[in-house]
């Protein structure tokens, strides 16, 4: 007994040391200079301001990609090129002529203002790059190996505990059906038996009879109406877009207004379904989600990273966008969006009118899109629906000299204020219908 | 008696979800007055398979329209650039519609107050977006910029008129301003 205790002990102590050489090996490895945080953190910081505009450490951008810049260009080279790039190229310095005509004569900011230190930091930083937390990272593998044991184990005794339980159930559910199986006969002739003294109650009785008739066709008219009124109302109408567009993350994570994509709500009679080329302002330099980023389809899909990194694809592709090159390409092909507010053909509405002189909030009508991940129709766009608006919602002609007499003479005659939309004619016929 | 039982329930069913399924329109009464016959906006057919909205005829101006901005998107278009005055009167009505504009199509990148720390650059959406006061801009750089975009910034011609233009040139200018006080 005893040797079998010392004999658990020994291992234990050999892997716990074996794990700590294993860890030791890998941070050095990865380590084999110790990282100067604080400058490392300084140049990140310049790196981040001034730099990553245009540049990124493993990525190509509007300028090249950073990372490991100091292995490929001497140290006074970098520091003469990025105070003052334009000085370097008119010296006839060779290389930086080569490079300038790389990116097709983007023209780099001048930096005079950074010091030799500042440089130097910022330098370091494209060299060491992010620095792995070490602590968290040992953390990490220990607890990983010993938590990703722990699943396996689970998922097995959770396979078998189900399939267990199922086959309970199959012969609970046997049993029962052996047990009903007896007894059903009896049962149906007694329900059969009811229901027909029921129905011979029910043929003498002249009143019940009516109150029937009149019960049964309320219940038609109802299923009747109810469906001749639903007849072109789309309330609630969601297709499938070809894309899947999270609103939610766009207006609402990234509290981008309504207007930057929808432009011409402001001038126009339409709102507008944005270009490609609205997306491509923001989507040139986003090719990729976060990483943590999830959207909810309402038919219980979801997008995780992976599929929603190839739905930013989908625009490029309509955009004729090269991400790997980083030009247009000339191949466009439009995305076929599926309307969803449509109003009828005989009805006239203009959003100019009531976005920019009404100066009303998109979501009265569109609803809260902010937080849709689908959008949806969220009014009925029904006549009632916009007349209801109408009678309620009061004029505010401040500034508005033009109307200044009228609305003085309409609000004597109805005797208020300050009247109404209805009140100054938005519920006569020919306002909309023309 | 089981089987009809069956048939009541799928039918109920059925009627209640194809009652609510949201993926397809509503029945259309009489759709030819529903449809417009003239070329919608943003339609999908165009006049023998090109699009309808296609661009002016290059060399003219729509009436009541403004000249084409013909400088090029070059380095020394935007030296060019640097040229252009604001045709619009400094008031405090474009400057405030100035502001109006702003905050709708600039905001979100470089921020309220134009120190470049708008919403998607706090969450790292975007990285490295100028403080206004930081860069060497006038007016005309900054119309140009607008209509070519710069960098990782795209244009936003397409966005905003002509005068809303040189009304948010006005007001980065005023930001710009206060910011190196």
């Amino acid at each position: 007994m005893k040797s079998v205790e010392l004999h658990n002990r020994l291992t234990k102590l050999l892997l716990k040391s074996f794990t700590f050489l294993l860890i030791f090996a890998f941070s050095m490895s990865s380590y084999s200079q110790d990282i100067d945080e604080a400058r490392q953190k300084e140049g990140k910081k310049l790196f981040k301001s001034l730099c990553a505009s245009c540049h990124k450490l493993d990525k190509k951008l509007i300028g090249p990609a950073l990372s490991g810049i100091e292995e490929r260009r001497e140290n006074d080279w970098l520091k003469a090129w990025i105070k003052n790039n334009a000085e370097l190229r008119a010296s006839g310095d060779r290389d930086a002529i080569a490079v300038f005509e790389e990116y097709k004569g983007s023209n780099m900011t001048a930096f005079p203002q950074l010091s030799d230190k500042n440089v130097d930091d910022i330098l370091y930083y494209t060299t060491v790059g992010e620095i792995k937390k070490k602590v968290a990272v040992a953390d990490n593998a220990t607890s990983g190996a010993s938590s990703g044991e722990a699943p396996g184990w689970l998922i097995y005794i959770l396979a078998s505990a189900i399939i267990v339980a199922f086959l309970m159930i199959a012969s609970l559910l046997k049993q029962v059906n052996e047990l009903k199986g007896n007894t059903a006969p009896g049962e149906s002739s007694n329900l059969k038996r009811d229901l027909h003294e029921l129905w011979a109650g029910l043929k003498r009785n002249t009143f019940l009879k009516v109150l029937t008739t009149i019960f049964l066709m309320l219940i038609g008219a109802y299923v009747f109406f109810g469906t001749l009124f639903k007849v072109g109302v789309d309330e609630g109408y969601q297709p499938i877009q070809p894309i899947a567009f999270s609103h939610k993350i766009h207006a609402g994570d990234n509290k981008i207004d309504c207007q930057y994509c929808h432009s011409s709500a402001k001038h126009s009679k339409t709102s507008g379904i944005p270009s490609v080329n609205v997306c491509m302002n923001c989507h040139k330099n986003i090719s990729e989600v976060a990483d943590d980023t999830v959207v909810e389809l309402e038919d219980g899909i979801v997008l995780g990273k992976e599929e929603l990194d190839l739905e930013i694809a989908k625009v490029y592709k309509a955009a004729g966008w090269d991400a790997d090159n980083l030009e247009y390409t000339g191949e466009t092909s439009p995305i076929k969006w599926v309307r969803v507010h449509n109003l009828p053909d005989f009805v006239y509405f203009n959003h100019s009118q009531h976005v920019t002189v009404a100066g009303l909030e998109c979501q009265k009508c569109h609803g809260p899109v902010e937080e849709m991940e689908e959008l949806y129709q969220h009014s009925p766009l029904t006549m009632g629906w916009c007349i209801d608006c109408h009678k309620e919602t009061k004029v505010d002609l401040k500034g508005n000299d033009y109307y200044k007499k009228i609305h003085e003479d309409l609000a004597k005659k109805y005797n208020v204020d300050q009247v109404t939309i209805s009140q100054l004619g938005g519920k006569e016929c020919g306002k909309c219908h023309y | 008696m089981k089987n009809f039982k069956l048939i009541i329930a799928l039918v109920t069913l059925t009627s209640i979800i194809s009652c609510n399924d949201k993926r397809t329109p509503q029945l259309q009464y009489m759709p030819d007055m529903y449809v417009s016959i003239p070329y919608d906006v943003n339609g999908v057919n165009g006049i023998n398979g090109e699009p309808v909205n296609l661009k002016p005829v290059a060399g003219t101006i729509a009436r009541g329209g403004y000249a084409t901005y013909d400088i090029a998107d070059t380095n020394e278009g935007y030296e060019l650039a640097k040229a252009n005055v604001n045709p619009l009167e400094a008031s405090e009505e474009n400057l405030a519609n100035g502001k109006a504009m702003y905050d709708i199509y600039c905001a979100t990148c470089h921020g309220k107050k134009g120190d470049g720390n708008g919403v998607l650059s706090q969450r790292e959406k975007f990285s490295g977006i100028p403080n206004y006061k930081d860069r060497d801009i006038n007016a005309g750089t900054i119309y140009h910029v607008i209509m070519h975009g710069k960098n990782l910034m795209g244009s936003h011609a397409s966005q905003i008129t002509y005068t809303e233009r040189w009304q948010i040139v006005q007001y980065v200018e005023k930001l710009r301003t206060d910011l190196a006080k």
